[in-house]
């Protein structure tokens, strides 16, 4: 017993109970706050895969940034055999030459972060700050590049990437540009947003 | 008259047994005691309250025309640009009052800097003042996606991705933010909400708490004297000047004049301010597949979004961009703790010695290089140049311990000098 006729133990545990008990109630009723900013059932719906006819697209041109995925612009390369010949030509200005990291679906970790080595399908969103990065096929020395052999610009920031979409060293973008899921549904159709069964 | 008098003191009194408000009033106004020595450092507090009452008063006024939808927010503020009548006056008081907020505020700061008044016992104050000024930039920056033109679409984009840089979470942390895989309209109306009601309750919350906080322990002054150490009989200390009507008359109704002056100029002849204040691609509606040329915050925040650029190597295993953002966080953190790393026996920069102004001066420099890096296309050369000024920037207070401890101070007069 305390002073005055206060029980201090029994107000130390009443105190203490009532503490865990409301914090807990205080943590459960985040959860409805917390949960009501997650993608909605409308979000989630929009971001379902898309399909993309890519039969006219001759080989040196690029589809994008016009199909969005998820509202993330999209492109679609496809590449001459003359810039398919020098995509391995200089990995050594390249910071993850080999796709280590997990910026694509395993089926397009190769040369060419690609099923098909001629079309390359990339998210067009600078792994830096989320900027659309430009294409610029020409090989000729640019203002950011004084041996510039075709690939992707970001005027943000100045990152650079190839045109299999990988990352320039000493350039902000930490990693290469992202490969959504996809697979060729036929010669012409591409399904953007879903593994292929092969997968 | 006199009955008149006597009756009105009546209803004072009736009052005042309810509800303090004699005593409120004398506490901090004609009897809240002022430093006499005050100069024009000392405007810039009641400019900001000033500030935020406009920026509350024309912001719910553009909210009874504004419509936080996709497809309809840039044609909303268009509309109250051409059609509401006196819309176009509303909406620019409120741009440029956005503008004019950031200018006092950082003045106020620079105050606070010089005379030491975040020294004890007014670091609470200070810590305040630093959360105002946090809130204050998350306002800013929930405000500026509310046009929905480009730029506010892609500057959105770009500092919520930054959180996409918090390891192993980031990803779905960014997601989260803005509840869609990509900045959209969900972003929008959540941002409208936090801009509208959240900040700036906890801005009033904040403003109300600094204030009270200031009246407990009373102003500093550009001498850094303590001047309740020098009292008359009754207890009123010496060097100092009722608030009211010295202060309020004297001082600050002229500062709010020459202050409106200069704010009318700007939002009567230069609203965008060239670029700075409105920037130009936000005259295009958003465009999520049309990322603008050159994306720059707004003049305010490009201090520090130059030392996130600044950040281009990985280190450690974490990427640059990860760094980018412990940096730009550790500049404004770093405010937080000045009043223990300043270790100087004197408040003013009056007293201080050499090293300190040296410091101070270079700050000041390094700063505002900073902040035009922040609206230009990094080269190298600046990229180089941001990176030895965010070197400074916390060198100023990393070294703050060391050099005002070993410099050579002057001594602190016990009066206000004449």
């Amino acid at each position: 017993m305390g002073h005055d006729g206060i029980n201090q133990g029994r107000r130390n545990f009443l105190i203490g109970a009532t503490s865990v008990v409301g914090t807990a109630g205080v943590v459960g009723a985040t959860v409805p706050f917390v949960g009501s900013w997650n993608p909605s059932a409308k979000a989630l719906a929009a971001g379902a895969p898309i399909r993309v006819d890519i039969g006219k697209l001759n080989p040196g041109d690029i589809l994008g940034p016009i199909p969005a995925w998820r509202d993330r612009p999209i492109f679609v390369v496809h590449r001459t055999e003359e810039m398919m010949s020098r995509l391995n030509s200089m990995n050594d200005r390249l910071a993850d030459p080999n796709s280590a990291q997990e910026r694509q679906p395993d089926y397009a970790r190769n040369e060419t972060r690609s099923i098909r080595p001629d079309i390359g399908i990339l998210i067009g969103i600078c792994t830096h700050l989320s900027c659309s990065p430009k294409f610029n096929p020409t090989i000729a020395p640019q203002a950011y590049d004084s041996e510039w052999v075709g690939g992707f610009y970001c005027p943000c920031h100045g990152s650079k990437f190839d045109l299999a979409g990988r990352v320039y060293k000493e350039v902000p973008a930490p990693t290469n540009l992202e490969v959504p899921p996809h697979f060729f549904e036929s010669e012409s159709v591409v399904v953007i947003g879903e593994d292929g069964e092969v997968a | 008259m006199a009955t008149m008098q006597k009756s009105l003191q009546n209803v004072m009194n009736w009052v005042d047994e309810r509800l303090p408000v004699t005593e409120t009033y004398e506490k901090h106004l004609s009897k809240y005691y002022a430093p006499k020595n005050f100069n024009i450092w000392y405007i810039f507090g009641v400019l900001s309250v000033f500030v935020l009452v406009l920026q509350l008063v024309t912001g719910i006024w553009l909210t009874m025309n504004y419509i936080p939808a996709g497809d309809r927010a840039f044609a909303s503020v268009e509309f109250i640009m051409r059609d509401v009548e006196f819309g176009w006056m509303l909406r620019y008081m409120h741009s440029t009052g956005a503008s004019a907020f950031f200018v006092v505020v950082y003045l106020h700061m620079f105050r606070g800097l010089i005379y030491g008044s975040y020294k004890k016992p007014r670091e609470l104050i200070w810590i305040l003042g630093m959360l105002i000024y946090l809130a204050l930039m998350a306002e800013g920056f929930f405000g500026y996606l509310l046009p929905w033109g480009n730029m506010s679409y892609w500057g959105a984009q770009v500092i919520v991705s930054l959180v996409g840089a918090v390891p192993f979470w980031g990803e779905d942390l960014a997601i989260w933010v803005r509840g869609d895989f990509n900045m959209s309209e969900v972003a929008l109306n959540r941002f409208f909400a936090l801009h509208v009601v959240l900040v700036p309750l906890a801005l009033i919350v904040l403003v109300f708490l600094h204030i009270l906080a200031l009246h407990e322990v009373g102003s500093n002054n550009p001498d850094g004297i303590d001047v309740k150490a020098t009292v008359d009989h009754e207890g009123k200390p010496l060097d100092t000047v009722p608030f009211h009507p010295y202060y309020t008359i004297g001082h600050d109704l002229p500062a709010i004049v020459l202050f409106l002056f200069v704010f009318c100029a700007v939002m009567f002849f230069y609203p965008d301010g060239g670029g700075y204040l409105i920037e130009h691609p936000n005259f295009e509606p958003a465009d999520p597949l049309k990322t603008p040329e050159l994306i720059a915050p707004v003049w305010y925040y490009t201090p520090f979004y130059s030392m996130l650029r600044a950040c281009t190597y990985p280190l450690f295993g974490m990427t640059a961009k990860f760094w980018g953002l412990v940096v730009m966080a550790g500049a404004i953190a770093i405010l937080f703790v000045l009043p223990w790393l300043d270790r100087s026996p004197v408040k003013s920069i009056r007293y201080k010695g050499k090293a300190s102004k040296v410091f101070l001066t270079l700050f000041v420099i390094s700063f505002f290089i900073l902040g035009y890096l922040g609206t230009v296309h990094p080269t190298p050369m600046k990229t180089a140049l941001a990176q030895l000024c965010t070197g400074i920037y916390f060198a100023f207070f990393l070294l703050m311990p060391w050099y005002t401890s070993v410099e050579t101070t002057k001594p602190v007069p016990t009066r206000v000098p004449d």
